[in-house]
């Protein structure tokens, strides 16, 4: 898409000349590099609860943000007014970070080699509401009809199309139309004086048809009432150290917080996060090669373009337990003389972006998962997790179950009340010592957090055992 | 630096114009009620970072947003678009809506009896967190981020200091002829040092403070020592075996089990059984100590508004007297589907139906110190950071990562990392033992160091 094919063009007249324009603007006080990022974004929700369509909500929202760099400052400014005028104040207020004459030229623009991860030509903001309401209306019958223990359902469902344009000082050009689509459902099933809650939701980079045609909403409405059925019997989680094993798909989040935060480059540059200075040293067991993907067609993480403009790779982040390398934008692959990995993302125009993961996972190994299962002599088999989180500079980490089950002599047995699993990222890879050869990525649910700036991202795993981890439950 | 100013000058929008009209313009096209937010806020901030400038954000935005009713069917719509056009789109996009979602006899705004502001200065607006020249703004969080790394030649690396500024005006109207405005200010400091063991382990925590006024932030200095002290008693933290001890939660982690309770009496999960408080009103749910109470008018407190997020007054509510369960926190939806009364806890983005959001959230403090509490403890577990989200509103269960120092004969020794603590928030609500005498306001949500009896720690 040329800059006169994009809708910054169409709907608020802004052409080339006027991005050069900003840009020089931007530059006038000294600062070496300068961008901008444009974005439009409509969003639609439907929510269901009680069999009740109580909420409906539509908007629009739009801006400019404006960065500029100056060794390792950076200056930033944006308006949700696209006059020229306001887009130029946001221009100056963030090019005083530097202070001097203008040295830097803006370059020529020139449009980015993109992907072509996902359909835009009917995206999901766009199709009928009524359709949209006869998924969310669906899954609760759906959820409902599971089992008569389920009392309350709660379905939504929300999708966004961002159409974005990235223009920068260094002659860098992008533009993007990026749909997201999120169905999720939480049941709650009551059993005498015994209550549980089940959840599940998925999507991605999709259009209505997905939830119409692949993932119904009777299929994740079973899945959160199968849970929370489940959950009425769950007992008291152990407490201390045992094997761990991980189910396929979103207990990826294993990776996502033991390693993949460790791993973004501005820790790195800074030497704040566990892992650094740690490249080319074994951070996991040699049956762990773990990369992050930002190119899968029609994933929630995946991207064509990141936020500053530049595509989106595959990175692989260890090979076969060696770690090999880090997750980059612009400003820490300038500073760090290293190759940018496309990972410069941001929640909106209203922020500065900074490297993210976008779908990370670990490649599948050989083993079955029976075999995974029939190795434990006692421990945790996982399979559905809730959020975690991780301090980066000292590496320990949590994730929360909200499905497990204990593992006794080979087999799965009673389920678990929700307990938090603890560990330290540069270790915990290091008691990998079986891999499933039945690799999956999550449904497309997760969204993560850094500063405040919330980002949609995936995960996977195939079936992992992990020799030694502490289960954080209640029973002695 | 921009000057204040430029960003002055986004702000003189009449929101009070813009929101009634947008409430008139909806009444007209066919809504049967009617209710419109309009907000306008500016932002800055900026991180030192080795005592150079890492980030300088300054910006000013503004939004819009529509609930409509059709009878008892809602919709919303939000948009930043004030131009006529904007605010058209606006109002025809929520009707559209309207019309397709579900007839919900608990739906509509407040009766209109129960609308109405409080009067007089509630404290909430400063300018002078604006008052400050770029140079001396920078300057608060170079200050912040120098004392903290020069208490100790440990403290190696820094995450940074950093200084933020903001202010929020708001207009709120309904088509019952409710119009209510409110201004807000914040500013803050704080400081993330990074501490290096000998061992190469680094650690990092921080401190802040927050305040309305310029005049009430604490000196970045302070803020720099304390950050420095938090980091550094966390150098050479193990894992301890599991076991079960008494625990002892500072008060920022005290705090965040009143945000698990507040979650608790939320009336959105109690209509929906959803909490494991739901059907408890009027019962003892916690030891006899324990008072909690939701005050949405302190002058000058970080939860307090002169009117909640549907035009309600912001009131002092009682959540939990001497133990016993006396009030859930409520909107007006809620309230009907209860059965009982607003509480003036409607809390309102842009967008959607109301949530329900506190108001100062707080436990009455008791008369015992932090060391007098400690000080009794031969074995036991001083928290001083949760990690995760281990907390399951339906069922009560708690499981989440901890870090924190290991007391022993009633001194904190060792720091201990890399456990869970985990229990029931049902039994911990009964097993809350002590409440210190320390209560202090660093957000909304405000707690006295805790003891807490029965819980399992997970470790070796």
């Amino acid at each position: 898409m040329t800059p006169n094919q994009s809708l910054f063009f169409h709907k608020f007249g802004i052409t080339p000349g006027d991005l050069e324009r900003y840009l020089g603007e931007a530059l006038t006080a000294g600062g070496e590099y300068a961008d901008l990022y444009f974005e439009y974004l409509t969003s639609t929700s439907i929510s269901v609860d009680e069999s009740l369509v109580k909420s409906a909500t539509q908007g629009i929202s739009a801006g400019c943000g404006v960065r500029v760099v100056a060794g390792e400052r950076t200056g930033y400014a944006y308006t949700d007014d696209l006059a020229p005028d306001k887009i130029l104040r946001a221009a100056r207020t963030a090019a005083l970070i530097a202070s001097g004459p203008s040295q830097q030229p803006v370059q020529n623009l020139k449009e980015s080699a993109a992907h072509q991860l996902y359909q835009v030509s009917s995206p999901a903001a766009d199709a009928d509401v009524a359709a949209k309401l006869e998924l969310v209306m669906r899954a609760d019958r759906a959820a409902r009809a599971y089992d008569s223990r389920i009392i309350q359902v709660q379905c939504g469902y929300a999708d966004e199309v961002r159409q974005i344009l990235v223009a920068g000082s260094d002659g860098t050009f992008a533009t993007d139309v990026q749909p997201l689509a999120r169905f999720s459902l939480i049941a709650i099933a009551k059993s005498g004086d015994n209550l549980a809650r089940g959840q599940a939701g998925g999507g991605g980079r999709v259009a209505i048809d997905f939830f119409q045609s692949e993932k119904t909403p009777e299929y994740f409405a079973q899945e959160a009432a199968r849970q929370a059925i489940i959950q009425l019997d769950a007992r008291e989680a152990p407490a201390g150290e045992m094997e761990v094993v991980l189910g396929p798909g979103w207990p990826g989040i294993l990776l996502h917080e033991a390693i993949g935060h460790g791993l973004e480059a501005d820790f790195n540059r800074k030497g704040t996060s566990a892992f650094t200075g740690l490249i080319g040293k074994r951070v996991a067991s040699e049956k762990c090669t773990v990369v992050d993907n930002g190119t899968l067609p029609s994933r929630r993480g995946s991207i064509n373009v990141d936020d500053e403009g530049s595509p989106t790779q595959n990175t692989v982040l260890i090979e076969k337990g060696i770690l090999k390398g880090y997750l980059s934008d612009k400003l820490s692959s300038k500073l760090m003389k290293m190759a940018d990995t496309g990972n410069g993302r941001r929640e909106s125009y209203e922020h500065i972006p900074m490297p993210r993961m976008t779908n990370t996972y670990m490649l599948a190994g050989e083993d079955s998962p029976e075999d995974i299962i029939r190795s434990v002599k006692r421990g945790v088999f996982a399979v559905n997790f809730g959020g975690g989180q991780v301090d980066i500079t000292n590496g320990k980490f949590v994730f929360s179950t909200s499905e497990a089950y204990m593992i006794e002599d080979g087999k799965v047995t009673a389920p678990l009340k929700n307990c938090s699993l603890i560990g330290n990222g540069p270790i915990a890879l290091t008691q990998v010592s079986m891999v499933g050869n039945d690799l999956q990525l999550d449904e497309g649910i997760g969204t993560c957090g850094k500063d405040g700036q919330q980002v949609p991202v995936g995960v996977g795993i195939p079936t992992l055992k992990l020799d030694r981890m502490t289960v954080g439950g209640t029973a002695r | 630096m921009a000057a204040n100013t430029e960003i002055a000058a986004v702000t003189e929008t009449d929101l009070r114009d813009i929101a009634t009209d947008v409430v008139a313009r909806a009444m007209k096209s066919g809504a049967t009620a009617a209710e419109s937010i309009a907000r306008e806020g500016t932002e800055f901030s900026t991180l030192v970072r080795l005592g150079q400038v890492e980030t300088l954000k300054e910006a000013g935005s503004r939004g819009l947003g529509l609930r409509v009713f059709l009878g008892r069917r809602a919709a919303s719509t939000y948009s930043s678009d004030f131009t006529r056009e904007g605010i058209n789109r606006l109002v025809q996009g929520a009707l559209e809506l309207a019309k397709v979602t579900s007839e919900d006899p608990c739906a509509g705004l407040p009766e209109r009896e129960h609308l109405g502001a409080i009067s007089g200065d509630l404290e909430l607006y400063y300018d002078d967190v604006y008052s400050l020249p770029p140079e001396a703004r920078i300057d608060y969080a170079r200050r912040a981020e120098r004392a903290a790394l020069e208490s100790d030649p440990r403290l190696t690396n820094s995450e940074g200091g950093s200084f933020d500024a903001s202010t929020g005006h708001k207009v709120l109207a309904n088509s019952l002829g409710f119009v209510g405005e409110s201004r807000s200010s914040y500013c803050s400091v704080a400081a993330i040092p990074v501490a290096q063991a000998e061992n190469g382990v680094m650690q990092r925590d921080y401190w802040f403070s927050v305040a309305r006024t310029l005049r009430k932030l604490e000196s970045p200095e302070s803020v720099g020592k304390e950050a420095a002290r938090r980091t550094l008693r966390r150098l050479g933290a193990r894992k301890v075996a599991s076991t079960q001890v008494p625990v002892v939660l500072d008060p920022l982690m005290a705090s965040s089990i009143l945000d698990n309770i507040f979650d608790a009496v939320n009336g959105n999960a109690i209509y929906r059984h959803a909490s494991f408080l739901a059907g408890k009103l009027g019962e003892k749910i916690a030891g006899g100590s324990v008072t909690l109470i939701d005050d949405g008018i302190m002058p000058g407190g970080f939860g307090t508004s002169p009117f909640d997020g549907e035009g309600v007054p912001s009131r002092r509510t009682l959540v939990i007297e001497n133990g016993v369960l006396k009030s859930y926190l409520l909107n007006t939806y809620a309230a009907r589907k209860l059965g009982l009364k607003t509480t003036g806890n409607a809390s309102r983005g842009l967008t959607g139906n109301p949530g329900i959001g506190s108001g100062n959230f707080f436990l009455q403090p008791g008369s015992r110190t932090p060391q007098q509490i400690i000080g009794e403890i031969k074995n036991g577990f001083y928290v001083t950071e949760f990690l995760g989200f281990g907390v399951n509103l339906v069922t009560g269960d708690f499981s989440r990562g901890a870090s924190g120092l290991w007391i022993e004969n009633g001194e904190l020794t060792f720091p201990v990392e890399e456990v869970t603590v985990a229990g029931n928030l049902k039994d911990m609500l009964n097993n809350i033992s002590e409440i210190g005498n320390d209560l202090e306001f660093r957000g909304s949500t405000a707690s006295p160091t805790l003891r807490l009896d029965g819980m399992t720690i997970a470790g070796e």
